[in-house]
């Protein structure tokens, strides 16, 4: 994933009603009308947050008949938290590390 | 994640980040992991990383190396010099990470004494433009932090 993409994608998920969102679209495809439903948001304001997520790739919307569907895409998602692990886990590996060699020390 | 993990790194203001963490030991030993170059290499980094070069040289003026090898035989190099003593107390330092060189960040360590032989390590990092500590450390905002975990569980239901 390019840096462009990435600050995308950790834009997108910076926002509280976004990953709600990319919670519920987990489970199932949804409308705006469903998630408008579930949450205490304008239609406008669930269609912005929805935008945000298509342009970081993080969802996909198709037309169903008359609907248009909410798609999660998964990939963008898996690629941002495999490398957002990454400086989280070299502290964490590392003081762990130092947690056992303090053991030993005398 | 372990739940005892007392890690929490943060972002305060536009050019720093936090990394504080929390040891079951005094503050002499910890001083001593943190500063002995071949202790320092049996910890700094994750296992899959090698520690194949350690130099701190913990006087005024002094420089520390860093070079960390991956499976893959790719080498990360990081360097800088430190400023006053090294003390438990406060340590200086500049860092570099010399796949991107020019771009020196100003450490500081402090070791406070909890009781009990316990030790808590707080680092400040602090950087010369947003953009640079951005680079280091996008991954570390709270918010996406915070983001995190609700991740783990929107990939575990998909």
């Amino acid at each position: 994933m390019s840096d462009d993409q990435l600050d995308l994608v950790f834009g997108a998920l910076a926002d509280r009603t976004r990953r709600a969102i990319l919670a519920r679209l987990a489970h199932e495809d949804a409308n705006v009308g469903d998630l408008t439903a579930l949450f205490t948001m304008s239609q406008p304001a669930i269609s912005k947050h929805l935008k945000v997520l298509e342009q970081a790739g993080l969802i996909s919307r198709n037309r169903q008949g008359t609907m248009r569907l909410s798609h999660l895409e998964a990939a963008p998602l898996k690629d941002a938290t495999g490398w957002l692990a990454d400086y989280r886990e070299y502290w964490s590996e590392s003081y762990a590390r130092l947690d056992e060699l303090l053991d030993s020390l005398d | 994640m372990n739940v005892t993990d007392t890690l929490t790194i943060e972002t305060p203001g536009a050019h720093a980040i936090t990394i504080s963490r929390e040891f079951d030991a005094p503050v002499d030993k910890v001083f001593r992991a943190m500063t002995d170059p071949e202790l320092i290499a049996r910890w700094m980094g994750p296992k899959y990383l090698t520690n194949t070069e350690i130099v701190n040289d913990a006087r005024h003026g002094g420089t520390w190396k860093l070079v960390q090898r991956d499976p893959d035989g790719n080498e990360y190099a990081f360097r800088g010099v430190f400023h006053g003593e090294q003390t438990p107390e406060l340590s200086m330092r500049t860092f570099e990470w010399l796949g991107m060189p020019g771009h020196v960040s100003f450490e500081t360590l402090r070791l406070v004494d909890l009781g009990n032989g316990r030790t808590r390590a707080d680092n400040v990092s602090v950087f010369t433009s947003q953009e640079d500590r951005d680079g280091m450390a996008t991954s570390m905002e709270s918010g996406v932090i915070e983001g995190y975990e609700r991740l783990d569980e929107i990939l575990e239901a998909l």
